[in-house]
């Protein structure tokens, strides 16, 4: 037998932001997961919920302010259209990567059969309910819950 | 690099256990190895995936990804999880005897 340490079996991963640049990561770690044959969950918080708001969904943009890394200065950043003409970009090279539009990428992970819930906690602190969610979304749960649902495996958040 | 024998062929494997010659498979070769990674039987549909990723590997120099098989290979993503549980992907592209794709998405 060889040394190598033991593989990950399963991941269970919080998203928390809602711009572009903070949904991503999360969806493309979850599916690879998936991809691998590993177990996945994905936990949407706080304006992560964005990611699956059904009237969110179709309008999440790169954040061009506060990001020293998208090289434009704050003032510019902040004019209008400004985030929608950098998210407008990005979303086509990421189509020619064949990286798929958000909105699509959730139910592709939905198919793949990873767990996707939302948190009570920032449910309830925008007001939000069970009909605002996509229908991939599986649940409404509590912090314990999730803590529960990601038993021996590893958390990862975003 | 190893070497393992399926169905009475010497085949030579990477460290991840995937075909380096995928020109060394046969379909006697796939139904070992689907048995060895715990689907018994493979149906029509298997076939369809295997078959469309080896087409693919060959025209395009990498398997597919499971995107690209849920939109093109005429399975869908919810189907390709049931009939390769082990990540359809990675568990399709050893089976199919081609190398592991090499996509994220």
């Amino acid at each position: 037998m060889s040394d190598a340490p033991e593989k990950i079996t399963k991941v269970s991963i919080i998203v928390s932001k809602g711009s572009l640049e903070g949904i991503y990561p999360a969806l493309i770690m979850a599916n690879g997961a998936r991809a691998e044959g590993m177990d996945a969950n994905l936990f949407f918080t706080f304006f992560g919920l964005d990611a699956v708001n059904k009237k969110r969904i179709d309008h999440i943009k790169v954040a061009t302010v506060g990001n020293p890394a998208m090289h434009i200065p704050t003032l510019i950043g902040g004019l209008p259209g400004m985030s929608g003409l950098a998210t407008h970009m990005m979303s086509k090279t990421m189509d020619k990567l064949d990286i798929p539009p958000i909105p699509e990428f959730i139910e592709m992970i939905g198919d793949t059969g990873c767990g996707m819930y939302v948190c009570k906690a920032s449910v309830d602190m925008f007001d939000l309910h069970e009909e605002d969610f996509v229908e991939q979304i599986q649940g409404i749960i509590t912090v314990g819950d999730f803590y529960d649902m990601a038993a021996g495996g590893q958390i990862i958040f975003t | 690099m190893s070497t393992a024998t399926y169905a009475g062929v010497a085949v030579e494997l990477n460290d991840e256990g995937f075909f380096v010659d995928p020109n060394q498979w046969t379909r006697d070769i796939a139904v070992e190895l689907a048995k060895a990674d715990g689907i018994d039987t493979l149906t029509d549909q298997h076939w369809t995936v295997l078959e469309f990723m080896r087409k693919e590997y060959f025209e395009k120099g990498t398997g597919p990804t499971v995107r690209v098989l849920g939109k093109t290979s005429g399975v869908s993503v919810k189907d390709l999880y049931l009939l390769f549980p082990k990540g359809p992907a990675k568990m399709a592209a050893r089976i199919a005897g081609i190398p592991k794709p090499k996509g994220c998405i």
